[in-house]
């Protein structure tokens, strides 16, 4: 609407290398239990990657270890050229360039919806209050809900909510974003609003992990499908011959229970 | 099909078998409730037989301890009087209640001990900027609590020690802390065990949860041995102690000492308090504020601990209450606190009388009870405060 008014920046900012994430040969282990099993994943600058796989194959795990909220214990993950080790600083030079959506939206209870926006880039990115108040206004129209500013998240459907999530990460402008089942804490009519505001994200062009079992989303959006099962990583393929030809026996299997 | 014609809802029989609502139905009011003071007596009291024998047990028990208590404080009490002859039996009067005159004779000595008369101002200038900063924090729609923070831990506190202890570059003559004592005391050792014991607290249940193997080791062995021992031995070992380890020259004052004491032991406590409120927020909040890259302080003081701490408030509170209690505790070292000032005050020959002790412990009482019945109070406005943003 008000063209001239001066825009902050909010393009997502240029990755420094042509590669956003790149692991390499990365295991876990939750105890005796081994969660991840030899990951090789390149992700590169643009590119939109799904994750699925059955209950419990290591998804979660595994885009975790991408902002270290769960930490690797052999193999390398460099993302955007910097390689994740036990340095906090680095952990937290990562951290502000990724953001994250949960599944069960985390937002803040204490604090209003404006709050949630403008926390981190007040905080960890310096920002004037103006300044990140105007930011978040401006994601806040982006995922049309900017008539919610003032609410806490608890007076917000859970749509809402969810949008306010991805707002809040796209506030920091983050390069890379991680998603966590987005939608599968949604009521149905709400899965849309979400989905519509992801899509719109690959659109600007994004670089998004995102793990979902949103088949049509997949189709649409994705450049690749990653299927895991049982911690490794058992097929990548594009969407089209995933669907239409998957190789191994298990994603044969998984597709045929989830496209019913 | 016949059963239907005895139907006697005619909408139903005209339309297909499948309902469509085709009007809104207007709203109703709520239906009455069982209200009045009949109705709460009969609901509240005699519900049930167990509940008709609760109610006359208590009843009974009222009739019994209520009158002579009120006969004692208000009908037979004596208001006026100078010296202890206004407090004796006499023909005249065969009945004598609490000796009122006594307290109000030596509410001086209660307030300050025996803080130099003409300096005493300045105790009710503390007691001033206390009691606003209090109303300042514990209104929790106040105009700018931030402010409030920096004046109630920073400048109300730095204000008070000058006006206390005195600064005769400013004109205020020194006063030695031997020579504060009764509610003074009582109120300073209170607010500073309380001040002190909440960051304390707070510090050492982060450490207690720490990943740092050496940060936990120490708060968990402080905390337990804190817990583990009597608030006696541990103003034992601040007074006694303490002194062993440190040069003369540098051993702080008595009342400090008692005062590092109390704020040791309550941060022992609060930290307790205040794990149990870490422990009750989600992983999911750490681990968004986590991946928003804000660091560990950040994200506790931004994130976690607002929300731990409001859902502690009322636990807060009562550990409050249990400390105030504690405080008649630094008698036992040598410190004049408001019970020791009645105790010196009770055995003043110019006031002795056989009702003179009951008078002074029952001053104490009713001051002891306005205290923590009103923190009690406080902390139950505080519960329904957060209970209701909950329901937001
Ligand atoms: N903190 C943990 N400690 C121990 N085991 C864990 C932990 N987190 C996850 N696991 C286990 O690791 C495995 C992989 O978990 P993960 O959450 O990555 O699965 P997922 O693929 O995301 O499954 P879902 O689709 O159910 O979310 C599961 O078997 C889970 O029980
Ligand atoms: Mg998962």
């Amino acid at each position: 609407m008000d063209q001239q008014a001066p825009k902050p920046e909010l393009k997502p900012a240029p990755l420094r290398t042509g590669v956003a994430v790149d692991m390499v040969g990365v295991h876990k282990w939750f105890g005796e239990f081994h969660v991840l099993r030899d990951i090789n994943l390149r992700v590169t600058r643009g590119e939109r990657i799904v994750i699925c796989g059955p209950s419990g194959s290591g998804k979660s795990t595994m885009i975790r270890c991408i902002n270290r909220l769960e930490e690797h214990q052999q193999g390398k993950i460099v993302v955007d050229g910097v390689e994740l080790t036990n340095d906090l600083k680095r952990i937290d030079e990562v951290r502000r360039e990724v953001g994250m959506v949960f599944q069960h939206f985390n937002l803040f209870p204490h604090l209003t919806v404006l709050e949630n926006l403008t926390l981190a880039p007040i905080w960890v990115r310096k920002m004037s209050k103006r300044q990140a108040e105007e930011v978040a206004l401006h994601y806040l129209k982006r995922v049309k809900i900017p008539e919610q500013a003032g609410k806490y998240p608890g007076q917000l459907s859970g749509g809402q909510q969810q949008r306010v999530a991805i707002a809040r990460a796209l506030c920091m402008s983050p390069k890379i974003m991680l998603f966590d089942e987005p939608t599968s804490a949604l009521d149905p009519e709400m899965v849309k609003e979400v989905l519509d505001t992801m899509v719109h994200l690959a659109d600007d062009g994004m670089t998004m992990l995102c793990v979902t079992h949103e088949m049509g989303f997949a189709r649409q959006v994705a450049n690749r499908i990653v299927f895991m099962d049982a911690g490794q990583i058992v097929e990548v393929n594009a969407p089209e011959p995933f669907f239409a030809n998957p190789q191994h026996e298990r994603t044969k299997l998984f597709l045929s229970q989830i496209l019913h | 099909m016949s059963d239907m014609a005895t139907t006697t809802d005619t909408r139903l029989m005209a339309g297909p078998p499948s309902f469509v609502q085709t009007r809104p139905l207007d709203p109703l009011p709520p239906p009455m409730k069982d209200s009045g003071a009949i109705g709460w007596v009969r609901q509240n009291l005699f519900s049930s037989p167990l509940n008709i024998a609760l109610t006359l047990v208590c009843a009974l028990l009222i009739a019994w301890v209520v009158p002579p208590i009120i006969k004692f404080m208000l009908i037979d009490a004596v208001w006026d009087g100078a010296s202890r002859a206004d407090c004796v039996v006499q023909p005249d009067r065969p009945q004598v209640g609490a000796c009122w005159a006594f307290v109000i004779d030596r509410i001086g000595f209660f307030t300050y001990g025996f803080y130099p008369i003409d300096q005493r101002w300045r105790v009710d200038v503390f007691f001033a900027l206390l009691a606003f900063g209090v109303g300042w924090m514990a209104w929790l729609d106040a105009p700018r609590r931030d402010l409030g923070v920096i004046y109630f831990f920073i400048v109300m506190p730095v204000l008070s020690v000058i006006l206390l202890l005195g600064l005769p570059a400013i004109r205020l003559p020194s006063v030695s802390t031997e020579q504060w004592g009764g509610v003074l005391v009582t109120i300073v050792v209170a607010t500073v065990g309380i001040v002190a014991s909440l960051p304390l607290g707070i510090l050492l249940a982060l450490g207690r949860r720490s990943e740092m193997p050496a940060v936990r080791m120490f708060s968990i062995i402080f905390i337990e041995f804190v817990r583990g021992v009597p608030l006696i031995t541990v103003l034992f070992m601040a007074s006694v102690m303490l002194p062993l380890f440190v040069p003369d020259a540098w051993s702080p004052d008595k009342l400090l000492r008692a005062l590092i004491g109390v704020a040791l032991f309550s941060a022992a406590y609060m930290a307790e308090v205040v794990r149990a409120g870490l422990q009750a927020i989600p992983k999911g909040q750490y681990e968004a504020a986590m991946a928003l890259g804000l660091g560990y302080w950040r994200m506790m003081i931004l994130i976690v601990l607002p929300q731990a701490l409001k859902i502690t408030i009322p636990n807060i509170v009562n550990n409050t209450i249990g400390l105030f209690k504690d405080t008649t505790l630094v008698f036992i070292v040598g410190i004049f606190d408001f019970l020791k000032s009645i105790e010196v005050g009770r055995i003043d020959p110019n006031w002795a009388t056989p009702v003179t002790s009951t008078t002074g412990y029952a001053f104490a009482a009713v001051f002891y009870f306005i205290f923590c019945y009103s923190m009690s109070r406080y902390a139950r406005y505080v519960e329904f405060r957060v209970a209701a943003g909950d329901r937001r």
